[in-house]
């Protein structure tokens, strides 16, 4: 028998964006919006964090979706249904606490989609009214604007190059709606650290409290190591247990853009690695074909 | 040697544990001690005077009866004296590594109140070995099942401990672990050159073929609750999930990057292979001086590793002398031998970054001893004028742990001290909550693994007793 987390069906969502369906029975049981997973694909692997996108308790099954980023994940983009997954933990963090908003705007970056999506659902079915905003660099990069169309009671796409939706970033989508006199009480941003520093400039001009939901380097993911650290209103705090969302209002953003590039050097010459190891598997098995 | 024969007016020396040089193991992760033969363990068991009021004995925690096992390694009865280690203590391999014996059996040896104390720790290390290496497998015992199943959250010595110790009475035992990997700090935090990751590994196996299983990725209170344990069949939870939650310095500069707990910098090298990068996936800063705040055995540690992961300059800043350094003697001198640089009496103010957010130097200033405090040490002050600057690009910072509060959080049912530690009944380890006990540093804070051990041994007497004590079952599950 195969060690391990057993992946139940594959998916390509978008370039370089997997889906996958997990066997993970007790983290399906106990997951809540907001939380994650870490996982480690092999015994030589890295911990990394992905959100728990959606469960399926009575199948016991998690729902995460990848973008390919470096080494981990591209490696993860070749794993597919049957593959096992060696380690997964949760669920992590804290749950979103959903609150009687009224009026509420979500919006999704790239692949923040994924994570915002049960964030979305939770806020829905706690009886506000969710308006969404998803945007991506470009029409295929986009993923779940269906499941969010059913979701949400308003919808608006955008794309940077204008290949789809509205042509532009998400925080202006997001300005000119607020502008149109949407009356939001409570903005949410997942997505690429810069797009959620330019929706907290949005919401901090229209007066809308928020979240963000921070995603630091993590090892552990349970308290132990510190390595995810944030500074959230002057304060460190540790995002794997404290958060990962935080008041958007509040978040260093530079801070944590400059942290997350701690490994830049590293991450390319694990990149080159594994590319190197592609090459010779490749060389040999033309060898052995001959 | 026979008894009568030996001269014990000689006083011989204390045998020496022959060690690598300090050139040869910094160029890798192996062990530094390279053991006694059994000569030397003979001769070293025959400085001990046999007392007959030994006070060595009250010295260890777990109160080892060190006269007999010292007279059976005389003896060359190596297995004998194993048998009575094991009879008290589960990890001797461990511990004969790394207890501070210079604070507890060997600071109340007999023989080094005149002399140097006999090396109790060196031979313990030498029977385990002897054992290790020469023992059939002993299959399991059988012992009659009681049909009680007990749960254990954190597989750090506490909770391996009260396994090995249930199992071998007759209990269904399930060591649940938050990591993916057993063993706790011995896994993660303690290098490997002071505690080879093979011997840690067979007293797992040991106690796997005893019948314990092994769980791995379940956080106790956040995958799974102890409420559902109880009601998925357990009898009784033991909490042993030590004190991983890092202190900080909280000083200016200290999200720079190239500032790691030791937590942080230690797990990535012990538990995910950060040396072997990019063969392993996980990549740590590497750094032409590394500068460790502290002056404990985890500060020790990390200098160590980074010296030897860098084999570039590596210092330690620590706030008061070299009589205080809280670390085992032992460490404190391989790291002087390894070259690791001692700035003692100064404490760090500001860690310095440069323009692209790295560490680039950390500001101290340098403390004098004052007036004694609550601990009984010297309190160091700052004397004002005398700061300064130390380059660097690492700053690793291991000042201590605090308890890990993800299982106590999420349990309001067990009550805590105000530095959140688990108040528990001192003689049997009970918790405020029916059916779960607890013990090692989640109750002590950070301590020692023969402390968290001795504690392990405590609650499973208890334990016992009160699964023994339970009303019958209607249906008894026996595995
Ligand atoms: C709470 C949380 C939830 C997340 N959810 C998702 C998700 O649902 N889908 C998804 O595609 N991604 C998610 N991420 C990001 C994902 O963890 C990283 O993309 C991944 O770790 C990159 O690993 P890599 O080895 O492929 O890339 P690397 O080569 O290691 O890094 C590429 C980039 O990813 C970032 N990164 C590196 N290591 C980590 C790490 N351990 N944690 C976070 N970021 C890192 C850095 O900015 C880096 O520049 C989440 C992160 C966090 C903290
Ligand atoms: C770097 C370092 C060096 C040290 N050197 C020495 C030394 O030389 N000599 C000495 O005597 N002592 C030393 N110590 C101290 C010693 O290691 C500890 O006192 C001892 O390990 C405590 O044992 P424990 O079983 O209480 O907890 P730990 O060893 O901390 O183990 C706790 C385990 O519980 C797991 N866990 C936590 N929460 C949960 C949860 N909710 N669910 C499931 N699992 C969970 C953790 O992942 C961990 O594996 C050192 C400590 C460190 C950090
Ligand atoms: S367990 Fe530790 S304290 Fe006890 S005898 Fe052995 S080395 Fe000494
Ligand atoms: S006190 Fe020292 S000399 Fe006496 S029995 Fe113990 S180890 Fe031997
Ligand atoms: S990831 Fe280690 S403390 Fe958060």
């Amino acid at each position: 028998m195969e060690q391990g987390y057993l992946i139940h069906l594959h998916r390509k969502l978008a370039d370089r964006i997997h889906e996958y369906w997990v066997d993970a029975p007790l983290i399906a049981k106990k997951h809540r919006a907001g939380q994650f997973v870490i996982l480690r694909l092999h015994e030589h692997g890295e911990r990394i964090p992905l959100t728990v996108v959606e469960t399926d308790p009575e199948q016991g099954r998690i729902r995460l979706i990848v973008q390919v980023a470096g080494k981990t994940t591209e490696e993860f983009g070749d794993y597919t249904a049957g593959d096992h997954i060696l380690d997964v933990v949760g669920p992590l963090g804290l749950q979103t606490h959903v609150d009687d908003w009224g009026k509420l705007i979500v919006i999704g970056g790239g692949v923040g989609a994924a994570p915002l999506l049960p964030i979305a659902k939770a806020a829905k079915s706690h009886g506000n009214t969710v308006n969404a905003i998803i945007g991506a660099r470009s029409k295929e990069l986009l993923i779940l604007t269906e499941e969010f169309a059913e979701v949400c009671d308003e919808l608006r796409i955008c794309t940077d190059d204008g290949t789809e939706g509205t042509k532009g970033f998400v925080s202006d989508v997001l300005d000119q709606w607020c502008d149109q006199g949407a009356g939001y009480k409570f903005g949410i941003a997942v997505g690429p650290v810069p797009m959620m520093n330019a929706v907290a400039k949005v919401l901090k001009r229209w007066e809308i409290p928020g979240l963000a939901s921070l995603n630091p380097i993590m090892v552990d993911g349970t308290g132990m190591c510190g390595a995810c650290r944030v500074t959230v209103h002057g304060e460190t705090r540790f995002a794997c247990v404290e958060g990962p969302e935080f008041d958007i209002h509040g978040v260093d953003f530079h801070e944590l853009t400059l942290r997350n590039r701690s490994y830049t050097e590293e991450e390319h010459e694990a990149v080159e690695h594994l590319h190197a190891c592609h090459l010779t598997q490749a060389i040999n098995h033309v060898r052995t074909e001959a | 040697m026979s008894e009568q024969k030996r001269n014990l007016k000689a006083h011989p020396p204390r045998v020496k544990m022959p060690e690598r040089t300090a050139e040869e193991r910094i160029q890798d992760f192996k062990e530094v001690p390279v053991g006694y033969t059994e000569e030397q363990a003979m001769a070293e068991a025959s400085r001990c005077l046999d007392c007959k009021n030994p006070k060595c004995v009250a010295g260890c925690p777990v109160n080892i009866n060190i006269p007999k096992f010292l007279r059976e390694v005389r003896a060359g009865e190596f297995q004998e004296a194993a048998n009575t280690l094991r009879s008290t203590n589960a990890l001797p391999a461990v511990c004969g590594r790394v207890c501070p014996q210079e604070e507890q059996c060997e600071s109340r040896c007999i023989e080094g109140i005149k002399h140097e104390p006999v090396a109790v720790g060196n031979l313990e290390r030498f029977v385990a070995d002897w054992e290790r290496m020469h023992k059939q497998v002993t299959e399991r015992t059988s012992v009659e099942p009681t049909g009680r199943k007990v749960a254990i959250a954190g597989s750090g010595p506490a909770g391996l401990t009260v396994a090995g110790d249930l199992v071998k009475l007759g209990h269904d035992v399930t060591v649940f672990e938050a990591l993916h990997r057993p063993a706790g700090v011995l896994a993660y935090g303690i290098p490997t050159f002071r505690l080879p990751r093979d011997i840690v590994q067979s007293e797992i196996d040991y106690i796997e073929r005893l019948g314990v299983k092994f769980v791995y990725n379940v956080v106790i209170g956040v995958t799974v609750t102890l409420e559902e344990l109880f009601a998925s069949g357990y009898d009784a939870v033991f909490v042993g999930t030590g004190a991983g939650l890092p202190k900080m310095l909280n000083i200016p500069g200290e999200n720079l990057i190239g500032v790691f707990s030791s937590n942080e910098f230690l797990t990535r090298i012990n538990l995910l292979g950060a040396d072997k990068f990019p063969d392993f996936d996980t990549p740590v800063l590497h750094a032409k001086h590394t500068v460790v705040v502290g002056g404990g055995n985890t500060a020790m540690d990390s200098a160590r590793v980074a010296k030897r992961l860098n084999k570039e300059k590596v210092s330690l800043v620590y706030r008061r002398s070299h009589d205080e350094l809280p670390a085992r003697r032992e460490e404190v001198h391989h790291a002087e031998a390894e070259g690791i640089e001692f700035n003692l009496l100064c404490n760090p103010i500001e860690i310095i970054g440069d323009e692209h957010y790295r560490v680039k130097a950390i500001r101290c200033i340098r403390m004098q001893l004052g007036e004694p405090d609550a601990s009984g040490r010297r309190r160091p002050e700052p004397i004002p004028g005398s700061e300064f600057e130390l380059e660097c690009d690492v700053v690793i910072v291991a000042v201590g742990n605090a308890p890990n509060p993800i299982l106590t959080k999420a349990t309001p049912e067990i009550k805590l001290s105000k530095w959140g530690t688990i108040n528990v009944d001192p003689e049997t380890c009970a918790t405020s909550m029916p059916g779960v006990y607890a013990g090692g540093d989640i109750v002590s804070g950070a301590a020692t693994v023969i402390l968290a051990m001795g504690a392990g041994r405590k609650a499973a007497n208890a334990m016992h007793e009160y699964l023994m004590n339970l009303p019958p079952k209607q249906a008894t599950r026996a595995s």
